[in-house]
């Protein structure tokens, strides 16, 4: 399909860059390269032309960019000049470091906004002007290749002593050439960087935005709460240091995390605070499952029933077993009084440890605070 | 008892002024600094007993205002208070020769407490710091340099533990049948290897775990 808005011949290039997902400028070039190179661009242009069909449209009379028409024309001329110059009218090697530098810096310059071209031709002034020692030599260069090549024209038979004047020219044109590619290079490189930056800023913002605005409206409107707004800053809190400083770990894999998911799940479900300190850490196995339950029904006991103002859970792997304490220093309770059916210590906390070959201690007195121990041995690495 | 002069060192002006109306009467509030000039100068200007120093500051942190102000051979005693619970912060400010560490969520009485006990030349942990020296000394298995300085005894890892179980000292005196005296020596003689131990382990355990 050929567009009619914005074609610069007959916008066989654009609808077959549309097609291919490329800029259309690449296809352009293309096209005029082949043209000049042995004239088969003309041909696939005039085939294309006939077999695609134009695209339907109100306006009659699509605009064509004549701008671009004579850059491409001025293009395909200075191309075929310096191909005729340099002796690599019919394809030579030596045409395509030209081509494709050319096509290049025009992709580069074709792609970039408005405000970087400025910045580009300033910045490339400034450059030749400094360099100007290197920009003197590849005039140098190319004007006694051109020379010498009109001397070799006399005599044709000697053919090499062409080549090496051809050489000569690219290598001053090369020579010219090349600090302003490296700057586009450079420049292009620099954009890069500054958009990748720009990407991460925008994350952070994002993730503030979601995450700590979101829980600060949350504590205004819950101001009359004092519990809510701890159980809020605390959550944020924990989100915040987890998204700055914690390296991502699977609440699946190992033990400390799954003990600090259990903990942060139960603060945020009972609103008491639960301090955690870790040291060491293992792979999860059957038993170690088994204890991270038994910890999380221990911390749920201190939330509901202790009314203690904060929650104390230490977790110690060691080459052998794996232990974790659970204290809070709330009303406690006579162990013997608790009825063989509450389901939550006997059976969750004692019971699974048991059944999974750990043991739970449960030291407690009325007044005295209450504190749990879970040991289980280890089998994982 | 007598009070302890104490100099604020925090670039929060929110916090600083919570901070003092926290305080208990036992403590006086002679000053505050909000970056590590201000707060070098302070310090040598008004001699406090206990610094509650921030760890994070314009001009290097708190740790440079420890290497200026204890490089100087002042007999100041600091006790670092932040909202960071990195392992990196924590080890490398008590290295840098503060006697105790607490995270700014600790309440009015504990900070009051926790002031009055560095004052004293004892040493103050806060459950996690415990739970990192614990984790320092126990992640290698390196045979240790200075077997007295880079290794903790048995008594002091119980006590460690204890701690990092969430025990007060009068607690954990209690549950070892220890004088609460006793309890402070063992915690002042772990400082004392925290900050005297050249095991690099130490500062590399650190900052490979930058966990919370």
């Amino acid at each position: 399909m050929r567009p009619r808005a914005g074609r610069v011949v007959a916008g066989v290039a654009q609808g077959a860059a549309a097609q291919l997902r490329l800029d259309p400028v690449v296809l352009r070039l293309a096209f005029v390269l082949l043209t000049i190179l042995d004239g088969v661009g003309v041909v696939a242009y005039a085939a294309l032309w006939m077999f695609t069909a134009t695209e339907q449209t109100e306006h009659p009379h699509g605009s064509r960019d004549w701008g671009q028409v004579a850059a491409y024309g001025l293009l395909g001329f200075a191309f075929g000049a310096l191909a005729l110059v340099s002796g690599a009218a019919a394809g030579g090697l030596a045409m395509w470091p030209i081509a494709v530098g050319g096509i290049g810096s025009l992709i580069l310059w074709q792609q970039a906004e408005p405000g970087r071209r400025q910045k580009w031709m300033t910045s490339t002034v400034g450059r030749v002007r400094a360099t100007w020692v290197r920009s003197g030599i590849g005039l140098l260069l190319v004007g006694v290749g051109v020379i010498g090549f009109l001397a070799a024209q006399d005599q044709l038979a000697q053919a090499s002593t062409g080549l090496v004047f051809t050489a000569v020219v690219l290598g001053g044109v090369a020579l010219i050439a090349a600090p302003w590619l490296a700057g586009l290079w450079r420049e292009l490189q620099k954009e890069r960087t500054e958009r990748i930056r720009q990407e991460e800023r925008a994350e952070v913002a994002a993730h503030v935005h979601d995450s700590v605005l979101h829980t600060l409206t949350l504590i205004q409107r819950a101001a009359h709460d004092p519990r809510e707004v701890t159980r809020l800053a605390r959550s944020q809190e924990r989100d915040l240091r987890n998204w700055l400083y914690m390296p991502k770990q699977d609440a699946d894999a190992t033990l400390a995390a799954a003990v600090r998911r259990a903990a942060a799940e139960e603060e945020d479900a009972h609103g008491v605070p639960i301090e955690i300190v870790c040291v060491g850490d293992c792979d999860l196995d059957d038993g170690l499952r088994a204890m991270v339950h038994a910890t999380r029904q221990s911390m749920v006991n201190a939330a509901k029933y202790s009314e203690s103002p904060v929650v104390s859970v230490y977790l110690e792997v060691e080459p052998g077993e794996a232990t974790v304490f659970v204290r809070d220093r709330g009303k406690g309770f006579v162990l013997d009084d608790v009825p063989d059916d509450r389901m939550g210590i006997r059976q969750s906390i004692i019971g699974r440890m048991e059944r999974f070959g750990g043991t739970a201690r449960v030291k407690t007195a009325p007044g005295e605070g209450t504190e749990i121990t879970l040991t289980m041995k280890r089998t994982t690495p | 008892m007598k009070t302890v002069r104490v100099l604020i060192v925090d670039d929060h002006r929110l916090f600083r002024s919570g901070v003092r109306a926290e305080l208990g009467p036992s403590i006086q509030v002679v000053g505050e600094a909000e970056d590590v000039e201000s707060a070098v100068a302070t310090i040598a200007e008004l001699e406090p007993d206990v610094v509650l120093l921030d760890v994070h500051m314009p001009g290097g942190g708190g740790v440079e205002v420890l290497r200026r102000v204890l490089g100087s051979g002042a007999q100041v005693r600091f006790l670092a208070l932040s909202v960071s619970d990195a392992a990196e912060d924590v080890i490398g400010v008590i290295r840098g020769g503060a006697r105790g560490y607490v995270t700014k969520t600790i309440s009015g009485a504990e900070l009051t407490d926790a002031i009055t006990r560095v004052a004293d030349g004892d040493a103050v942990f806060s459950p996690r710091l415990a739970g990192f020296v614990l984790d320092a000394f126990a992640s290698t298995e390196a045979p240790p340099i200075d077997p007295e300085l880079d290794s903790l005894t048995q008594r002091e890892r119980e006590v460690l533990r204890l701690i990092a179980r969430g025990y007060a000292y009068k607690e954990i005196a209690k549950e070892l049948f220890i004088s609460v005296k006793t309890v402070e020596t063992h915690v002042s003689s772990v400082l004392r290897k925290l900050q005297l131990s050249n095991r690099h382990e130490l500062s590399r355990w650190a900052t490979a775990r930058r966990l919370v």
